[in-house]
Order: structure tokens, then sequence, then C-alpha cells
């Protein structure tokens, strides 16, 4: 993973700049009241909490269009809010709540978001990846310039559907971008104990795809490598593959005491922090004051804990439910 | 009225909805040049090209994924598994995701999906190549299993299953492409769910689905010689299943066999005698019996494979032994 904290020049203007840190430290805040609301007993089941990541979410899925698709794996908290869910649908989801984005029918794990073509988020590892394949023919069946990103982790990269899926893209040239994160880790397995060539953007080579390997820390760069992306694939010359280098700051899910991991080693990714780091390089660049930032982070303090007491009021699901939704009949 | 093979009335159910549903394609190993493994989809490729007719890697997770995804988008995908037996590489797709999505998402996300597939033994094909796992899908809500006995009934069962927005498990049985029936030329659906009384009595009620429909009425006929009437119901879904037409057979009959060709332990078909056994109870002059497949891994030799699936014979045997009791 790069080291390095210096972003490059951009010509992106200041309001987008400010967006980006304001939606990253959203998807922060957010994270950290969900532990807490776990540790309460008001969430049930895995949380895979998203902190560390979250310049890949936005960075990434500020280059798509509305009506572009997204789908991703269990840890997904962070696509949601990126891609314009409320906090309010997401915390009432998790809080098993009919107000929630799934109607208290998914949970943590499988957030979905028809309005914003979040076509959702996956718990069986690299399962949704077939499925995205399958969105992506749609939209090339129908002649459609849409395209669909999808984001999973470098675990999902030992699963055989994952294989068949990108041969199969990269066979009918589908419009997919397959955005993995590297967080180095699946569960508490280090990347280069489960792979025998832990190189990823060599698989995509494998199939003929083009690839980027980018610091997935640096909100910029995944903006930029994911514009590319975006160009390739809408242009109709099939699937790209992005590697970003993240890390998890926390434990795989909830649930996890993180004993296989050294503090020395979190402690050097957390001086990498992608929130953290923007914050300063806005400021020394002078794309925003210490005080706008304080001012948003405030905001979004707010904003979160209004989607706790959301949450918290919102009615559970009927026990007419139960049966709701399972077929067309039974809608 | 046109006799056609249950081969040609699924190809004319097949071509019938590219002609009329612009949104349908079918997907499948080695359905194009190759005109399918059993033949169903010979010429379709020259006919409807290859943005309709697409020839997929052997992939079946994948392909069913094309399916789930697509019919998410709108599409109406048909997806062509070779045999039941490899559907097992797509059970994570099937059972884990189309399954799952209308209700995890909160009926927000639809998979009109029909994977269309061969189950059955009986071709020399041996352990591998001749299982019989429908039961295990109509064990899955969410799913849909559909599961014709003959031609006609493949047709207009095909025809609501092209209306449905569900996924749907289609599934055909391997000895039974190259039987023939009766076919009307005017149009006609069969509503999935709806069992049928393939041949009429009032002694004995048989209860079976696909080809054993056939080894049901055919044992049927030769008791009916002896002077024994026997009905056989053919379930034609076993997700929906038909509770009523049943109990009714067996209110009017008295006595009960479920004949499959599932492996017997487990088999969809105790599904079927428990539900006899509770709400026909008092209507009842025996116990209801279940003649299943043996549990056994299917043999290769034809000496052992006849063994493994009832047969007319063993039918016969079966029901003199419960009138006997
Ligand atoms: C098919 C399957 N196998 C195992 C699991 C259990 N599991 C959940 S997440 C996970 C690790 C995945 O790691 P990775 O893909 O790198 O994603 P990350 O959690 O690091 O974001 C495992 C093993 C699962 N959900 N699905
Ligand atoms: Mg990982």
């Amino acid at each position: 993973m790069s080291t390095k904290t210096i972003k490059k020049p951009t010509s992106l203007d200041d309001t987008t700049l400010i967006d980006f840190y304001r939606q990253m430290a959203l998807l922060r805040v957010f994270e950290e009241r969900c532990a807490e609301q776990y540790m309460l007993g008001k969430i049930r089941g895995f949380v895979h909490l998203y902190i560390g990541q979250e310049a890949v979410a936005v960075g990434a899925i500020s280059v798509l269009q509305k009506d572009d698709y997204v789908t991703t794996h269990y840890r997904d908290h962070g696509h949601a809010l990126a891609r314009g869910l409320t906090p309010n649908s997401v915390m009432a989801e998790l809080f098993g709540k009919s107000t929630g984005c799934s109607k208290g029918m998914g949970g943590s794990m499988h957030l979905f978001d028809a309005p914003s073509n979040f076509a959702g988020g996956y718990a069986i590892v690299a399962g949704h990846l077939p499925l995205t394949n399958g969105l992506a023919f749609a939209f090339k069946y129908n002649n459609d310039k849409r395209l669909v990103a999808t984001f999973f982790g470098d675990g999902a990269l030992n699963e055989g559907e994952a294989h068949e899926v990108m041969n199969m893209a990269a066979l009918w040239k589908l419009p997919v971008i397959f955005v993995c994160e590297n967080n180095q880790y699946g569960m508490g397995i280090p990347l280069e104990d489960s792979m025998a060539n832990p190189k990823l953007t060599e698989m995509a080579k494998a199939y003929g795809m083009p690839s980027a390997k980018v610091d997935g820390m640096n909100v910029l760069a995944v903006r930029d490598a994911t514009e590319a992306a975006v160009k390739h694939v809408r242009a109709g010359n099939g699937p790209y593959f992005l590697e970003f280098s993240t890390y998890r700051f926390r434990g795989h899910s909830m649930a996890d005491p993180v004993l296989y991991r050294t503090k020395e080693e979190e402690g050097k990714y957390r001086k990498l922090d992608p929130i953290l780091t923007f914050g300063e390089w806005l400021i020394s660049n002078k794309k925003a004051t210490q005080d706008q930032l304080d001012k948003i982070n405030l905001a979004i303090e707010y904003i979160v804990e209004e989607s706790v007491k959301f949450a918290d009021e919102s009615p559970f699901p009927k026990i007419d439910d139960l049966y709701k939704n399972i077929y067309a009949e039974t809608t | 009225m046109a006799e056609l093979s249950y081969r040609e009335a699924m190809a004319k159910a097949l071509r019938e909805g590219l002609v009329e549903d612009e949104r349908m394609f079918i997907i499948g190993e080695d359905i194009g040049p190759y005109g399918g493994p059993y033949a169903v989809t010979a010429g379709f490729l020259d006919e409807f090209g290859p943005k309709r007719i697409v020839e997929s890697p052997i992939a079946e997770s994948a392909m069913v994924g094309i399916g789930t995804g697509s019919a998410m988008a709108g599409l109406r995908p048909v997806v062509e598994i070779m045999t039941i037996n490899f559907s097992l590489l797509a059970l994570d797709q099937i059972v884990n995701h189309a399954a799952k999505i209308r209700y995890m998402s909160g009926g927000q996300f639809t998979v009109p999906l029909i994977v269309r597939t061969v189950t059955g033994g009986g071709a020399g094909l041996a352990a591998t190549h001749s299982q019989n796992l429908e039961g295990w899908y109509a064990s899955v809500p969410g799913l849909k299993v559909v599961i014709p006995a003959t031609p006609h009934d493949a047709l207009g069962l095909f025809r609501s299953v092209r209306k449905e927005t569900d996924p749907i498990m289609f599934i055909e049985h391997i000895l039974l492409y190259s039987t023939r029936g009766e076919v009307k030329d005017d149009y006609y659906e069969i509503p999935i769910g709806k069992a049928d009384v393939k041949r009429e009595g009032k002694d004995f009620s048989i209860i079976a689905y696909s080809r054993m429909v056939n080894v049901s009425i055919a044992a049927a006929d030769a008791l009916s010689k002896e002077g024994i009437g026997v009905e056989v119901v053919d379930l034609r879904s076993l997700r929906p299943w038909d509770r009523d037409t049943v109990i009714q057979s067996v209110r009017k009959t008295g006595r009960a066999l479920v004949v499959e060709e599932v492996w017997q332990t487990g088999g969809f078909g105790g599904e079927i005698a428990s539900a006899i056994q509770h709400e026909a109870f008092d209507d009842l002059d025996g116990p209801v019996a279940r003649l299943g497949g043996l549990d056994v891994p299917t043999p290769y030799s034809m000496s052992l494979e006849r063994l493994v699936a009832p047969t007319e014979a063993t039918v016969i045997e079966a029901i003199r032994k419960e009138l006997a009791r």
C-alpha cells in the first residue's frame, strides 16, 4: 500500500472537495454510532463497520450516474450512504424497523434501495458478483449506456464465483466496474496467507481486463481512478478492475476481538486516516478552514443523532409482514 | 389437436416466448450450434440470433447470476442448466440470491427468472448424472417448482410461468423428451399450483409427478383389468402444491400411495403423505404408503439401475400389498 498522503493537484472546485470531506465524515460518525447502538443491544446480528475505508465508497460513487447500479457486500453502510440513502433509512434498517431501507427484512448486511439504484448489499462472499453481471447484461441487451459498480473485498477473490464472473464479464464486454477494497484481511486471515498470488490486478490481467491499483486512503486518487474506469466502461469497452489499498480500523465485525494483528500495524494505518489526512490537506491548500470543517462535523453529529432517534421511534414490522414479499401474490 | 413430443412442446413454448416478448432471452451451455443437449433449442440460434440465444461458458453460477441480475433489471431470462446435477454449482445463486431478493429488499426488487433444467435417471449415466433434486428446491420459500409430465402440460405451464415475476425452477425429465401426447391447437394456459387428475378411479389414489405419472398410469391400467380402480393425480408443481385436489381424491378413494423418483429419504413425497394423513385421516381406510427411489447413488450397470426408480411392476406390487393389509 502506498504511504503517500500528499494529494496531487485537482481540478475539482472547493464545494465538491468539501462535500467529499462531509460525506466521509458522515460515514465515520454513522458507523461510530452503529457500534454504540450495537453495544446497547439496539442492533442485532453481524455488523461490519466501514471505518477506515470511507475514501473508497465516497470517491468511487461520486463519479457514477444516478441511474447506474451499485451492488456491494455486507460491509455496506458506507456504500449506501455514499449512494445517497438517508442515514434515517439505514439506521432504521439496522434497528429492524419497517421504515428501514429494506423494511426491516434485510438488516445490516442486506441494504437495498430501488430509487437510488442501490441493488443491494449481499452477505455471501462473492455471491453478488454473478448477479452484478446480470444487471450489466441487461444494460447491454437494451443498448443502454449505464453501468454497474460492484464493491467487494480481497477475500472474495478466493471464491470460484468471482472468477466465473470476471471471465464472463470480459468475454461479453459487460459494463461492470469491479471495485476491490483490499483491506488486507478476510476476517482474520491476512491476504498473503490465503492467496497464492497476492497481486490482485494480475487476476484481472488474466481475463484481459484493464486494471489499476490505487491508494484507497486518498479520496481524490480513488475518484480519479474510478473516473478513468467509468470512461472506459461507458464507452462500451467492457469491464474494468480497480484495486484500492485500504485498511479497516475496527474488527471484521462487532463480534471480532481482533487477535490476529498488532497494535503497531493498526497505529501505522491510523496515521493514514482518509478523513484526517484529507481535512489537513483541505486546510493547508486553503480549500477550507478549520472552522468550516468543525461546523460540518457538528452538523453531522446532529444528523446521525436524529437518525438514531428516528430509528428508535419507528415501528417494527407487523406480524403480517412475515409472509409478505415472498412471492408476487404475497406483496 | 396435434400430437407433439415433450421436446417439441417445450420448443414451441420457448419459441412463443421469444417471439412475443422482446425481453426474453435464453442462456445456456451448448444451446446454439449444438442445438441444446436435448435438442430442445435446435434451430433457435438461426431463428433468433445470438442476442436472444446466448451461448454460455461452462459456469453455472455465473450463468444463473446473469439470469438473476437481468431479471432484476427488467428482462425475462430463461437459464438452461444442462441437467439438475449441475445446478448444484449454482445453488448459491438460486437459493441464496434469486429466492431471497424480493423478500430481503422489502419487495423493491423482483426476480422474474426461469431456470429450466432436466431431472431424472434411467439413461445409464451413473451416480453424478442421474439424480432427482426437485424436492430440495421445493423446500425453499421464494422459489416455485414446476414439473410437467406431458407435452400438453409442458406447453400450458410454460405459458403461465412466463408471466410470473418470481424465480421458477422448470424441471423437465430426461426420459420424457421423446414421449408424445395430444396438444390442443387453441391457446390455453395451465395455472401453477393446480394438480391434474390424469386418470380417474374409485379404489386407490396415486399421487405422482414428472415421469412417475406415466409409470403410475401404466400400473393403474393394469390393475383396472382386475377391477381395481386407481386414480392418478399429477401434482404438476411441487411449490406451490395442490392440497385440495390431493385431499379430495383421497377422501373419495380412502387410500393413497405417493410415488416419486427422488430418494425416498427426505423426498418431497413425505410432505404430501403427512398432509394426507393429517387432513384426510377420517377418510382413510389404510395407512398412506410411499414409493420412492432407492436410497443408493444410481449405479451404472443396467442390471442394477433398473431397480432404482419405481416401475409399473413395483407400483402394482405396492398397491397390492396395501390392499392385502
Ligand atoms: C461464502 C461465504 N463464506 C464465508 C463467509 C463468512 N465471511 C463473511 S465476511 C468474510 C471475509 C471476507 O473478506 P473480504 O472479502 O476481504 O471482505 P472484508 O470483510 O475484508 O471487507 C467471511 C469469511 C460468508 N459470508 N460467505
Ligand atoms: Mg478484506
